[in-house]
């Protein structure tokens, strides 16, 4: 089996950005051969060979498979929202080829069994590539440890009670300490619960809305509790979905102290602000919430100077029925993968970060968290992304392949997305099959 | 003019003259209850559902004999507890109401934005009946309507709002309500609930309540809810009292005709002392009074009101 990538613009971060030919053999990259100013390519359609695939990629870009760390698959136990099928599907169609799986399903992912069970799953899917997420905690109550050897033996490539935070500062202490000797990433949600008891961002709009609100502290004072126990025990930790200023600041100066410490943020927190709920609109309410422009912008910036590492979507389908009601009641989590990337080409089309940027972003920084491979170097999977970067369509909720609608972007002009999704040299996803 | 809105939902959608119109309608049907035979047949033949997911006696109440003295039929549902702790979403019930083709839904929820929500998806006029800590529109219009008939107008006068006004619908409607006719308020109580950009809705925030009360002409007190002790909001009711309540020594600030104000229920010797609540000063049984009047004139504007006529 052979493939070739042919005539399209490859940017692999810190590696290589220019035109080149991309030939795959047998799952693996094989080459990548730059194209000169006259450079030749053969013409769309042809076969260099029996069975060989060509695939003409002039003026697409071409990436390095994209990876998002933070996804709710659902599945066991809540596949009424999601499953590892129909959201592997929309992960392939937003241009992942890795998903990391949160471990909040039903029953936890704090068991060798729920690890194996997911990975069966996927491997029967036969698309995006699912990396798997233990609990910190067993059943995520936050009285003892999950079995990390054993999640770690099955395929788990992090720990996160993600949902709900680590309230208990020995146990996030023990974990980060014990996931270092098994060999784990202890990612974390960081809410401080006695201060978060409100629906949406804490501030004029919650207060003119009468809304409860949740302030900007009660992510970042256990953002610094984590950086803190990090540096206590010389372990590495990272910050999930950071949507404040503090949090951000925090981080940065925790970096510049060469703490091992990483972050990412989600599309929505530098594309919207606590104004996207202002009708009582269930479809923004999520947790950690939208805040304001000031957060945003410190969001932006904190991906323009690394201080975020990666864009992950967090993930989270839910059936109507747990949107569809009073905004206190309803469910907290916006659906994003199939709208991270054209969300994140936004950013660049702003001149706030480069395409190299973003693609890092999105793609190796990622997967250098949870310690996977990522790359258009010969000899690696030929995990590939490519993307029309000009591409302009209206985002529809109804026609995405996830089981959830709940987005604030449905309706939304989008430019740019992905054509071809490749993994281990395999399209899992053809746009013009698609449509 | 003529009424053209579908829903009260709260004082921001409402423009200063539709709110006149408002008050020139409640003074016109306030007569009504003075007469022998409180009852006129203006809404024969409509329904208006009283529809309460939270508990509440007097506005009920107060919606119920409104409904009653302009003839309309009219039914409470009460429910204990949100709905969808029965297994049936706030949708799902508004829709089989909405099937029994009622004419008016008055809403009272705990959840802010519920009656938006409702007034989204339905055809039938909503009146928000107060949504949790967000908006008490008809209690806002029933407190203007009491100070436009003791003082003649509204622009103009200083309002004080004292109390817990990061957790009370009835001040965020108060605030907007009396900035948009004129008026300017000023806010004081502990910190811990004054809520952040008050401002932004046209309240000023003053250092203290005497400053708040200094020549104030209308002041509103607010109820104190003892379980916001257990949330660290205030040590002691006795304290709450002393630093924060009204009581004789602080009515040498106000104006010699001010108006004191008090949405209910009272809780005497907290917020405001017996002799403040029962002296010269206060209006708020006045306010019970016209809340009737206002709420005859809310269903009398939406039922029996021109909107189908300006439709075309």
């Amino acid at each position: 089996m052979q493939m070739q990538i042919k005539g399209g613009r490859v940017l692999d971060p810190g590696v290589f950005d220019g035109p080149a030919d991309i030939l795959i053999k047998d799952g693996i990259v094989a080459q990548v051969v730059p194209l000169g100013a006259n450079g030749q390519t053969a013409p769309a359609g042809t076969t260099g060979g029996s069975g060989e695939r060509i695939i003409d990629a002039r003026g697409m870009l071409v990436v390095p498979g994209l990876v998002d760390m933070h996804v709710h698959l659902r599945e066991p136990g809540q596949e009424y929202k999601e499953t590892i099928d129909t959201g592997t599907r929309a992960a392939a169609a937003g241009g992942f080829t890795s998903v990391c799986g949160m471990p909040n399903t039903s029953p936890v992912n704090d068991s060798i069994s729920v690890t194996r069970y997911i990975l069966e799953q996927a491997a029967r899917c036969r698309r995006t590539r699912v990396y798997p997420v233990g609990a910190v905690s067993a059943g995520l109550c936050g009285e003892q440890l999950a079995e990390f050897g054993d999640l770690k033996a099955a395929g788990a490539v992090a720990v996160t009670d993600d949902g709900r935070p680590v309230s208990d500062a020995q146990l996030m202490r023990r974990a980060m300490e014990y996931a270092r000797g098994i060999g784990l990433q202890v990612i974390s949600h960081c809410e401080e619960l006695s201060l978060s008891g409100g629906v949406m961002n804490e501030g004029v709009v919650s207060t003119r809305m009468g809304l409860p609100g949740i302030p900007n502290a009660a992510e970042s004072v256990m953002v610094m509790r984590d950086i803190a126990l990090s540096e206590l025990t010389g372990s590495p930790v990272h910050i999930a979905h950071v949507s404040t200023r503090e949090s951000v600041s925090a981080i940065r100066a925790a970096k510049a102290r060469n703490t091992q410490v990483t972050a990412e943020t989600a599309p929505h927190y530098f594309t919207l602000t606590e104004e996207a709920v202002k009708s009582y609109d269930t479809r923004a309410k999520m947790n950690p919430p939208l805040r304001t422009a000031a957060d945003r912008e410190a969001v932006i910036a904190g991906l323009a100077d690394g201080t975020i590492d990666a864009i992950a979507s967090d993930h989270a389908p839910h059936a109507r029925v747990e949107k569809d009601l009073e905004f206190d009641l309803a469910a907290n989590g916006i659906i994003g993968l199939e709208t991270s990337l054209a969300l994140g080409l936004r950013l660049v089309g702003a001149g706030a970060l480069t395409l190299e940027q973003l693609i890092a972003l999105m793609s190796k920084n990622s997967a250098a968290i949870i310690d996977k491979p990522c790359g258009l170097s010969a000899g690696q999977p030929a995990d590939v992304t490519i993307i029309d970067p000009e591409a302009r369509y209206t985002y529809r909720a109804t026609q995405g392949r996830s089981k959830g609608r709940n987005t604030p972007f449905d309706g939304w002009d989008l430019k740019g997305r992905a054509v071809y999704t490749i993994v281990d040299g395999t399209i899992v996803f053809d746009l013009s099959e698609e449509i | 003019m003529q009424w053209t809105k579908k829903d009260i939902l709260d004082i921001e959608q409402l423009s200063p003259d539709e709110i006149e119109l408002i008050f020139e309608t409640a003074f016109g049907l306030k007569e009504i209850s003075e007469r022998p035979i409180k009852k006129v047949p203006t809404l024969r033949g409509q329904t208006i559902v009283l529809f309460f997911m939270e508990p509440s006696t007097r506005t009920r109440v107060s919606f119920d004999i409104a409904a009653k003295r302009l003839s309309a039929d009219s039914l409470a549902i009460a429910a204990a507890s949100s709905s969808i702790v029965k297994g049936e979403t706030l949708l799902d019930t508004a829709s089989n109401l909405q099937a029994m083709k009622p004419d008016i839904i008055v809403m009272r929820h705990s959840s802010a934005g519920a009656p938006h929500l409702l007034a989204r998806t339905l055809d039938v006029s909503i009146i928000n009946a107060g949504d949790g800590m967000h908006a008490h529109p008809t209690q806002a219009l029933l407190d203007m309507m009491t100070v436009k008939e003791k003082k003649g107008g509204l622009s103009g006068l200083n309002v004080a709002i004292i109390g817990d006004i990061s957790h009370s619908r009835v001040a965020r409607s108060n605030i907007v309500g009396f900035t948009k006719m004129g008026a300017s308020v000023r806010v004081a109580g502990p910190p811990t609930m004054i809520p952040p950009g008050i401002e932004h809705l046209g309240a000023q925030v003053a250092p203290s309540v005497d400053e708040a009360l200094t020549d104030a002409d209308v002041v509103i007190m607010l109820r104190i809810q003892k379980e916001r002790m257990r949330r660290f909001l205030f040590p002691t009711e006795r304290e709450y009292a002393r630093q924060y309540g009204l009581n004789d020594q602080r009515l040498g600030r106000i104006r010699p005709d001010a108006l004191i104000m008090h949405p209910g229920p009272l809780n005497r010797g907290v917020e405001i002392s017996p002799e403040v609540a029962d002296g010269p000063f206060s209006v708020i049984l006045d306010q019970v009074t016209n809340g009737v009047a206002l709420r005859m004139a809310l269903f009398y504007l939406l039922a029996g009101g021109t909107r189908d006529a300006d439709a075309d």
